[in-house]
């Protein structure tokens, strides 16, 4: 009972949030829009009108066309399929490695803890960003290699956060009176200690997903990431660049809607971070 | 202290090996030769080359050679570039990258910091606002997204500034130094306003306040030393996230850096250059890592007794 009413605090304070509340309205009509793109995209977004070309933007192309003649508007739209598409796959790939890894290593403790946290100190170091590059050049420019190699590089941090959450509960007095009590392990898991660490996790899952659309965004901005007729969100700010001096709604308006994007995701994340621990919200 | 600092050689050490390990393993698992490029080649030159670049041997052989020449610093020649040894092309794009990476690293130190110790000694009014969320910003707005923009409006709006090159026209180095500082002055905007906050509520900046000092002396001496640790911690990780950017700032600025070298040999599949760049840049990371944390633990006492 307790446990409910702890959430239903903290979605209150959400609610009272506005930039939070904001956030959330934004990234709703986004991710509906993401899904019903093929139904109210105004044009196709990879047919290429030679005869328009680059015109601004105007009744007809609300947001204007590229150089080969395709509506940007649609082609966003497009392209917030794979975006946001990359940042939940690879955020949930994380998560779910993150989680079990943190999970694992702070319940059982001991040399089963330090053995696995040493390997995360390990790969800490590891300059990632090289690798992800390596392995789509040498597996080739992969969408699903993409997804897997920027979750296994996310999954880190949230080790380590599930690792001192669950360190910190077990040893609360509530969890150790069950365990006197004769709570199974399992039981006393999934009862005791699993729902007190879902708040930390939802926090720093939303602020993963920002970060994991940087990263795909970064590599396609490079060439590296998803490949034509595919478009995200990273390859328009491509091709935005490429024609800005002359066409510079191109670059405008993809580079807008990921900043934005980019931005209600971290105010929602902060903002369920204050929500779910007013503690850190006072200062 | 020595013993900590010993220690993480002692760990920095296998992991600079299993890099280079795996690196060599993925780079020989690529499908295709380096030749594929080319038409076909005759047998007797592609033996010439396969043994040039020393592929005719089994693989563990070529491991073993090629960390024994890594070891006297050769990183063999270019796949791409035969005339050209790796060795070269980094030593010519390191110190482009290196300058540029320090200026970033200046921009984003000062505007940072300044920005953060004013907004936690003026908490909650708008110089705390006004800089946080210009550093929200700068957190959300991607540097292939900032320098192009600042190209747009400095460079051809403006015409105030160069919008390419490296030390060939006066200015020139302005855009590209604030568009890869741009991101970290925001995170270290952010850190040493957390930072600040806290030092400044502790006991010993209270005992320095009430012992009369001047509030610049009390922030600047006291407080300072303990609020920017945060910032300290995050430059040796920072590293690793400069070359991702210097990736980004090189191409849009058309700087020959090494990360400029980089995406080109991932394009060109210039296996022996990524090999070596990748080799390079990691023991760079790590050792920026060990360097930060280094420089934490002489900042914080406290730090040493926790490892």
């Amino acid at each position: 009972m307790n446990n409910n009413s702890l959430w239903n605090d903290a979605f209150r304070r959400l609610i009272a949030n506005r930039a939070a509340v904001g956030s959330a309205c934004i990234l709703i009509v986004l991710i509906l829009a993401a899904i019903f793109a093929p139904w109210i995209a105004p044009h196709s977004y990879s047919y290429q009108n030679l005869d328009v070309g680059a015109t601004p933007p105007s009744g007809e192309f609300l947001l204007g066309t590229d150089t080969l003649g395709r509506d940007l508007l649609s082609r966003i739209l497009y392209g917030a399929r794979v975006s946001l598409l990359v940042g939940f796959v690879a955020t949930a790939v994380a998560l779910v490695i993150g989680v079990s890894w943190g999970i694992i290593a702070g319940y059982f403790g001991g040399r089963i803890d330090s053995v696995m946290m040493r390997i995360v100190d390990v790969l800490y170091g590891l300059p990632f960003i090289i690798f992800i590059i390596l392995l789509m050049v040498i597996f080739g420019r992969n969408i699903w290699l993409l997804f897997m190699a920027i979750g296994a590089v996310e999954w880190l941090t949230m080790a380590r956060i599930v690792r001192g959450q669950v360190i910190t509960i077990k040893n609360q007095e509530y969890v150790m009176a069950a365990q006197a009590m004769g709570v199974p392990n399992l039981r006393l898991f999934v009862k005791h200690i699993f729902p007190n660490i879902l708040g930390p996790i939802a926090v720093y899952a939303t602020l993963t997903i920002p970060q994991v659309m940087l990263l795909e965004a970064f590599l396609s901005f490079l060439g590296l990431g998803v490949q034509p007729p595919m478009s995200s969100w990273g390859t328009l700010i491509r091709y935005g660049v490429e024609s800005m001096e002359e066409y510079s709604w191109l670059l405008i308006y993809p580079g807008l809607t990921f900043t934005i994007t980019l931005f209600a995701l971290n105010f929602f994340g902060d903002g369920l971070r204050d929500a779910l621990d007013p503690k850190t919200s006072e200062d | 202290m020595l013993q900590i600092l010993l220690k993480r050689l002692l760990i920095a050490i296998p992991v600079i090996l299993i890099v280079i390990t795996i690196t060599f393993f993925l780079i020989r698992m690529a499908p295709g030769g380096p030749f594929d490029a080319e038409k076909a080649v005759p047998p007797e030159v592609l033996k010439s080359l396969n043994e040039r670049y020393n592929l005719d041997a089994p693989v563990i052989v070529q491991y073993k050679d090629y960390m024994l020449n890594l070891l006297q610093g050769d990183f063999g020649p270019s796949f791409r570039y035969p005339s050209r040894s790796v060795t070269e092309m980094i030593f010519t794009g390191m110190p482009v990258t290196f300058e540029l990476a320090f200026y970033a690293i200046l921009v984003a130190l000062i505007i940072g910091i300044f920005a953060g110790v004013l907004a936690a000694v003026k908490r909650n009014t708008a110089l705390d606002y006004i800089p946080m969320t210009i550093a929200m910003i700068g957190i959300c707005m991607p540097t292939f997204l900032l320098g192009p923009l600042l190209v747009l409006f400095f460079g051809i709006h403006l015409e105030l500034l160069p919008v390419s090159g490296w030390d060939t026209l006066p200015g020139d180095k302005i855009l590209p130094s604030i568009t890869l500082g741009a991101a970290y002055a925001a995170y270290i905007a952010r850190l040493s306003r957390g930072g600040m906050l806290e030092t400044l509520n502790q006991d010993y900046v209270r005992t320095a306040r009430a012992k009369g000092l001047s509030e610049f002396n009390v922030v600047f001496n006291h407080a300072m030393r303990g609020g920017l640790i945060p910032v300290l911690s995050f430059l040796g990780p920072a590293v690793a996230g400069l070359i991702g950017g210097s990736f980004v700032v090189e191409t849009i600025f058309q700087i020959p850096g090494l990360g400029r070298f980089y995406v080109e040999a991932a394009f060109n599949r210039d296996y022996t250059m990524i090999l070596g760049t990748t080799i390079f840049f990691s023991v760079l990371i790590i050792f920026f890592n060990l360097l930060s944390d280094l420089a934490v633990l002489i900042a914080n006492p406290q730090s040493r007794s926790s490892q």
